[in-house]
């Protein structure tokens, strides 16, 4: 067998280390995991002002039509459109994405498995820096001639594939190249993730001692890596139809819009579980660390993570249920869909399992991750209603779907992230956050966003088309019950959002005046709590090993109730 | 800039060499790039049958001619590597070189037959097949174009018996390009 080990080829590259590296290679071109961590997480947190901007300004109008909207001014349909669509896509592939996936992945992978750094430390920076440009490439779109792209995240054509359609001839096809730049960078840091957790693991530690977070993030990479294909040749095929003249969808020349739908919905639904997952795994640590117990079935939640990932390649078309598909098809897909929710079940019960019987503080970390239990399983339930092909050809594009995945991708994207966050800032910056101040934010974010969303499942029902800027030429649309519950909605978000004020100003606080954080403030198992907080370049002095899994807590006839992955006995 | 490698690069608890493992992740993701427009053009192809007036256009002759050229230049790949194993730097760029002279081949050849086909008004806005026709050849030249230009990269480092891990990792990602191609010459030049 011919092997060619790394170490060939390392005795060229292994450049001295500088001491004193320049603000430009510590912060800028840093290929340290922890740095490019922290330069998505905070790319990230900026891009999420942006799209909770974004929601602002619509939802304002949704709520007060016509009016003039502080600090944006009259929204014009062509506007409305623009901000609803680059809400969606700045949230869902500039926020959820870089922050679970490429921050919560870079900074935790190489820490929770022992080692040093990703297995391609360049081919990370490229990663974060493709990333980067792309957002720049998304933020282009609005200045150019017709503005940004509004024809919804989702692009579908005809109305995406034709500036006389689209009104928006630059914007439309930026749009699509912004996001392609995203796949490539994520398929950059997909790769590495994937091979840094197969490859680079400490010596001991064995599949089923790898933390969950890591799995659920491997998992995702996986799963991203093999749905986004055929979206990628989707995006060519847009952008030949855009600027070329091609008419892969374009039904008049011999094309079919609906095929964009299906490459499209093949990624977009495996696309809900690849942001899933790592929230689910980051959830499966926290509950574990503060009740302090094992986490009640390993390998339950790794199948049934795995399985879901297998079955949500089978549920795409139930987007599609009234684009003229075939009814026996909706009934398959409707069997599909509805199975999906099974394997996410059992997870959400081995949690509650795991809750049972144990010592439970309610620190902040642990307040978001029992939230995202608790909303996540509203976001869950309303699916099946969806699922169904029956229910869902009268609840399509009303606001009640609408309601149904923020139920699902806020718990996932905000309360997850939030709860990773916290549980991790003692880690990252070596400070403990304000728990007071943590308490009331959450508080108030999670009571708010129930708020926005409650309401929406209820104009949904009562049949609120969510494509419409200005309800007030619909009569039946503008009567005083549903203004009240729009108006109700919009009040709820601008509470949600200014509450967000307190999470920076405690972010601020704690960074300047924090108590400073020990190595391992809440008593965890898994390997990065055993380095120094922040760690420094390369993690530790000498590389740990592993003699266990990561949930060993309230072992009996051990002194202490945490047994940490590092120690021989 | 580049720091020096770090520890994770060098271990190898999967039981094979990171770069290896890498790449074949890569083509994994690459796999349903292509697998995705080629369904796409599968299912017009069969539900169109405009399609097969069209695809007579092509020249199945050229065609042809292109496979053997890749499949020669996988060969060279091939020995390559085996002069990576036996330690042979220079012997491993050379074949390199012969390689990418086989992508280059295909290449021009590409070019030559594209001008002709648009010269005789097979253009990309002709039909839906033509658009097929150059998007997923396209596609596919634009990977050969990056596998020659890696290719020369990993070759100059070779030669100076640096980096030759990276000689099998070219020939993987090239014998990748080649079957792309294999699925490309029946669907697009022989099916007609």
């Amino acid at each position: 067998m011919a092997t060619h080990p790394a170490e060939a080829g390392a005795g060229h590259d292994a450049h001295a280390h500088h001491a004193e590296q320049s603000f430009f290679q510590k912060y800028v071109f840093s290929t340290d995991h922890k740095m490019i961590a922290m330069q998505y997480l905070f790319t990230g947190m900026a891009m999420a002002v942006v799209g909770g901007f974004f929601s602002y300004v619509f939802r304002m109008q949704m709520a007060y039509p016509g009016a003039d909207v502080p600090f944006w001014g009259i929204v014009t349909p062509a506007a409305y459109n623009t901000l609803v669509t680059n809400h969606g896509a700045i949230m869902i592939f500039w926020v959820a994405m870089p922050v679970l996936i490429a921050a919560f992945g870079n900074y935790l992978i190489p820490l929770m498995l022992g080692c040093d750094d990703m297995v391609f430390p360049r081919l990370n920076r490229l990663s974060y820096q493709i990333f980067l440009l792309s957002a720049l490439v998304l933020f282009s779109s609005f200045f150019v001639k017709g503005g940004g792209f509004g024809g919804a995240w989702t692009m579908y054509p005809p109305l995406s594939a034709k500036a006389e359609f689209s009104l928006t001839p630059g914007g439309s096809t930026i749009f699509v190249v912004a996001v392609a730049l995203e796949f490539v960078a994520f398929l950059m840091g997909g790769i590495n993730f994937v091979t840094t957790t197969m490859n680079a693991r400490a010596p001991g530690m064995k599949m089923y001692d790898i933390p969950m977070v890591v799995w659920m993030i491997v998992i995702a990479s996986i799963l991203f890596m093999a749905s986004v294909g055929p979206l990628i040749a989707g995006a060519v095929m847009l952008v030949f139809d855009q600027t070329l003249g091609t008419a892969f969808f374009d039904p008049n020349r011999g094309g079919d819009p609906i095929l964009w739908q299906h490459l499209f919905w093949f990624f977009g639904h495996p696309e809900v579980y690849v942001v899933l997952l790592p929230a689910v795994g980051i959830v499966a640590d926290i509950i574990t660390v503060f009740s302090r117990k094992k986490l009640f079935a390993y390998k339950t939640v790794l199948y049934t993570a795995i399985a879901t990932g297998v079955l949500s390649f089978t549920v795409w078309a139930h987007h599609q249920f009234i684009a003229g598909i075939d009814p026996r098809m909706a009934n398959v897909f409707t069997v599909t869909t509805l199975l999906i929710s099974v394997p996410i079940a059992e997870m959400m019960f081995v949690y509650i399992a795991t809750l049972y019987g144990g010592s439970i503080t309610l620190a902040t970390p642990m307040l978001w991750a029992l939230g995202f239990i608790g909303t996540f399983l509203v976001g869950g339930v309303t699916g099946i209603f969806l699922g169904a092909s029956g229910s869902d050809i009268y609840l399509h594009d009303t606001y009640f779907v609408l309601a149904h995945f923020h139920y699902t991708f806020y718990p996932i994207a905000i309360v997850g992230t939030f709860a990773g966050f916290t549980y991790w800032f003692p880690k990252m910056f070596g400070k403990m956050m304000n728990e007071t101040l943590g308490k009331i934010h959450f508080w108030i974010t999670i009571v708010a966003f129930n708020g926005i969303f409650m309401p929406l499942f209820v104009t949904g029902i009562l049949g609120d088309n969510r494509r419409i800027p200005d309800h007030r030429i619909y009569p039946e649309l503008n009567t005083p019950m549903l203004n009240g519950l729009r108006e109700f909605a919009t009040i709820a978000l601008v509470i949600m959002l200014l509450a967000q004020a307190l999470f920076f100003y405690n972010l601020i606080t704690s960074l300047l005046w924090g108590k400073k954080a020990g190595k391992n403030p809440w008593k965890a198992n898994t390997l990065e709590w055993t380095a120094d907080s922040p760690p420094p370049h390369g993690n530790w002095k000498e590389l740990p090993q592993v003699y266990r899994g990561p949930y060993e807590y309230s072992v009996p006839g051990r002194k202490e109730d945490y047994w940490p992955q590092n120690l021989p006995n | 800039m580049s720091s020096a490698r770090p520890i994770a690069t060098t271990r190898s608890t999967a039981g094979m060499p990171t770069g290896r493992l890498a790449v074949w992740w890569l083509i994994a993701s690459e796999i349903v790039i292509f697998g995705g427009l080629l369904a796409s053009y599968i299912m017009f192809r069969i539900s169109h049958d405009a399609f097969a007036e069209q695809a007579a256009h092509t020249n199945t002759w050229i065609g042809a001619f292109n496979t053997v050229v890749l499949l020669t230049s996988s060969l060279m790949a091939v020995q390559a590597h085996k002069a990576a194993d036996r330690g042979d730097g220079p012997g491993a760029a050379r074949f390199l070189y012969l390689t990418a002279a086989g992508g280059i081949t295909f290449a021009v050849v590409k070019a030559l037959e594209w001008t002709s086909e648009i010269q005789h008004g097979f253009t990309i806005t002709s039909s839906t097949f033509w658009s097929f026709y150059y998007t997923a050849a396209g596609l596919h030249a634009a990977h050969v174009l990056a596998g020659v230009v890696i290719m020369l990269i990993v070759a100059a480092s070779a030669k100076r018996y640096e980096e030759m891990q990276r000689v099998e990792l070219i020939g993987i990602y090239w014998h990748f390009v080649d079957i792309v191609w294999i699925f490309l010459f029946p669907l697009l030049y022989i099916a007609k």
